[in-house]
């Protein structure tokens, strides 16, 4: 696999601003649900379209599961966004921000014939900004920055 | 040299290892110097705005009706889909019907309906009489009576309540306290007469009367009597009205000019083509009774029996069924009573046709479009009112005022005017945006709703079917009886009492009296008469 130390300088530090702007967003997200006191994920559950559409009602309809999906939805942006942001378990954050991406893809899909409530800034046919994220997470995993530059380096860069 | 104290190369941990292993945390802080920016500017234009318009933070508290001490006997007359939806609210459901929504819950996690009921405060009350001219109807009623266990199928039941075949023989019964009235409405007024006149509280059906001429001695006789009397306008219960009114009152909107109330259907049940019951015949139905009140007697008609509402001799068409619902939410905002002249027109334009209308013998009399015009000079404002049973496209209750406006159905949203008076220097400088809302209500925004039918969606949109305390999913029906009961213990007055009854009658009258008489009625205020 390729290592941190193989990169260019030019390549490293692209890798590591994709990799903190990602974190940027998914930290920002985080932040809003958690200092917006009425935010829910109902209403996005609500708004679930295509195949997954009656899992995520059910958890919708669920009121212990809704608190769930709240809790993770509001932790796990913080978490993996700052882990992206500063580096550390970075490939943990990494895989579990896709696992979250993958989520918001299902219940919202880029299929023909299906609107959503939820208003979109674009054009979308099956790809649209959350499965680019999640390709672009999958990448960042893939190539490790954290060892260089980031919070991993003090905890994995042992010989 | 431990392995801790080294780094890649194998070389002591320096300052160059700790750079890069720190780098992109000064990036936190630019997010919380970014977000502490955001934070203070909302803060205080939230605060600046809050200020500006002074609106209540408070929800309704849920207040249990709960009640421990005397029983209320109540005698049920009319058991036909209203008069079922009564007695659901009060308490009473058929065995049937329950394992119905058992069922339905048990297929779908997401149908909260035989939770909801199961959580309905239980009133104390006691079915002790019912009277309904259809013998299947009266069964159910029996039936629904009885389970006072609120159990399913095979459950265990209570005593039967006593079948009365006519209403008088029911009110001249000891063991009745109070009636509800869920009949046509060709027989309301007669009843609440007779009723008042035994001394038995009344709930009572919209539309208040059939006729102009039967508001008067109805109020007489409820007022004469003392009995506490309910109009059957459960949107007295909707939280998001009383936000309105407290909006209204401290003139989020100003000077109002003009409201814009409607009422949307697409369906042949909601259009009053009601199925008509296999069962029924003139020996199953006691159908002289049910004429009694007609001028002019009918032979035996099913179609006219279960879909009375087509008719003007049994119904009160859109202004006596719909337009009052829509009044009535108005008047408990604003408190504007009668309209000083009233002009209306509208025709059958859609269900006009045997097959379309799924007509047996006749076709409908009542319009199924019908628009009103309310006029109000001493307040300054119209009333618009229009409505149709064909399309089922969506609109709110708008009021619009000179500084603003609002949008009100379940929820109440309040718009600044782009030219207004009282926000202009709020919107030269940016406070006030008049694109958005500033003030949003929603009441129980993180509850699930789960109603079934489209035209319970249609009642739940407008704030006609469920309502919010404290967070929790009310049936607005249950909170208008359990008012009625509790006013009845307490001998206090409920909020749609004969006064805000006798308003709403003679404003749906009025409209009848426009459409008919094909002329603008006016409002004599002082003498209490049409002209």
């Amino acid at each position: 696999m390729i290592k941190d130390k193989d990169y260019s300088k030019w390549q490293l530090w692209s890798l590591v601003i994709l990799r903190v702007a990602i974190g940027w967003h998914f930290l920002y997200e985080g932040v809003v649900k958690i200092l917006n006191p009425n935010w829910s994920s109902l209403g996005y559950l609500m708004d679930s379209k295509g195949l997954f559409e009656g899992v995520f009602h059910s958890i919708a309809g669920n009121p212990a599961m809704l608190n769930v999906m709240d809790f993770i939805n509001m932790w796990g942006l913080i978490l993996i966004g700052a882990g992206l942001i500063v580096g550390l378990f970075t490939r943990v954050a990494s895989i579990a921000g896709i696992v979250l991406l993958a989520f918001y893809y299902l219940s919202h899909p880029a299929i023909i014939g299906v609107t959503f409530a939820m208003p979109t800034e674009g054009s979308y046919l099956w790809v649209n900004k959350n499965l680019l994220e999640l390709i672009t997470l999958w990448v960042i995993a893939l190539f490790p920055t954290w060892n260089t530059i980031g919070m991993d380096r003090f905890l994995f860069n042992k010989k | 040299m431990t392995d801790k104290d080294k780094n890649e190369s194998g070389t002591k941990m320096n300052r160059r290892d700790v750079i890069k292993g720190l780098a992109t945390v000064p990036v936190l802080g630019a997010m919380a110097y970014g977000i502490w920016r955001k934070t203070r500017r909302d803060h205080i234009r939230n605060h600046k705005l809050s200020k500006e318009l002074n609106m209540s933070a408070e929800e309704q508290e849920y207040i249990s009706y709960k009640h421990d001490g005397d029983t209320i006997r109540i005698g049920i007359i009319g058991f036909g889909i209203r008069g079922a939806q009564l007695m659901k609210a009060a308490g009473f459901v058929t065995p049937k019907a329950i394992q119905e929504m058992k069922d339905a819950a048990e297929k779908d996690s997401q149908n909260k309906r035989y939770s909801e009921y199961l959580e309905q405060d239980d009133l104390n009350i006691q079915i002790t009489g019912v009277c309904d001219l259809f013998d299947v109807h009266a069964e159910d009623a029996i039936a629904a009576a009885a389970n006072i266990g609120r159990e399913g199928s095979g459950g265990q039941m209570g005593a039967a309540p006593k079948r009365y075949r006519t209403y008088q023989e029911m009110l001249a019964s000891d063991d009745i306290d109070a009636v509800i009235i869920a009949t046509p409405d060709h027989w309301h007024a007669q009843m609440t007469i007779d009723a008042a006149k035994a001394g038995k509280h009344v709930y009572a059906e919209k539309g208040f009367t059939l006729t102009m001429d039967e508001t008067y001695p109805v109020r007489d006789a409820v007022k004469a009597s003392g009995i506490v009397y309910q109009l059957g306008h459960q949107g007295r219960q909707t939280e998001s009205y009383i936000k309105a009114k407290e909006a209204i009152d401290k003139k989020l909107i100003g000077k109002i000019n003009l409201i814009e109330v409607c009422t949307n259907r697409n369906s042949a049940n909601g259009a009053w083509v009601y199925d008509i019951d296999p069962n029924a015949n003139p020996n199953t139905v006691d159908w002289e009774q049910f004429e009694e009140p007609c001028e002019v007697k009918h032979p035996w008609s099913p179609e006219r029996f279960f879909r009375w509402r087509c008719w003007w001799d049994y119904g009160t068409g859109l202004s006596g069924d719909l337009l009052t619902h829509e009044f009535d939410a108005i008047n408990q905002i604003l408190g504007m009573g009668i309209p000083t002249s009233v002009s209306a027109s509208g025709g059958v334009y859609f269900w006009k046709d045997k097959k379309r209308g799924d007509y047996v013998n006749e076709v409908r009399e009542v319009p199924d479009i019908w628009n009103a015009v309310l006029e109000y000079p001493d307040l300054d404002f119209s009333l618009l009112y229009s409505a149709s049973l064909a399309s089922n496209h969506n609109r709110g209750k708008t009021i619009m005022g000179h500084d603003g406006s609002m949008e009100l159905g379940n929820s109440l949203t309040v718009y600044a005017d782009s030219e207004s008076t009282r926000y202009k220097e709020q919107i030269k400088s940016g406070l006030i945006d008049p694109e958005l809302p500033i003030y949003t209500y929603i009441p129980g925004r993180k509850n699930v709703d789960s109603v079934a039918t489209a035209t319970e969606q249609y009642f739940a949109a407008r704030g006609l079917l469920y309502t919010y305390r404290g967070g929790r999913r009310v049936d607005t029906t249950h909170l208008h009886i359990a008012e009625w009961v509790q006013a009845i213990r307490e001998g206090k007055q409920p909020s749609c009492n004969i006064d805000q009854a006798f308003e709403e009658g003679v404003a749906a009258a009025m409209g009848i009296m426009a459409q008919r008489e094909n002329r603008t009625v006016f409002w004599d205020k002082d003498k209490e008469q049409v002209i």
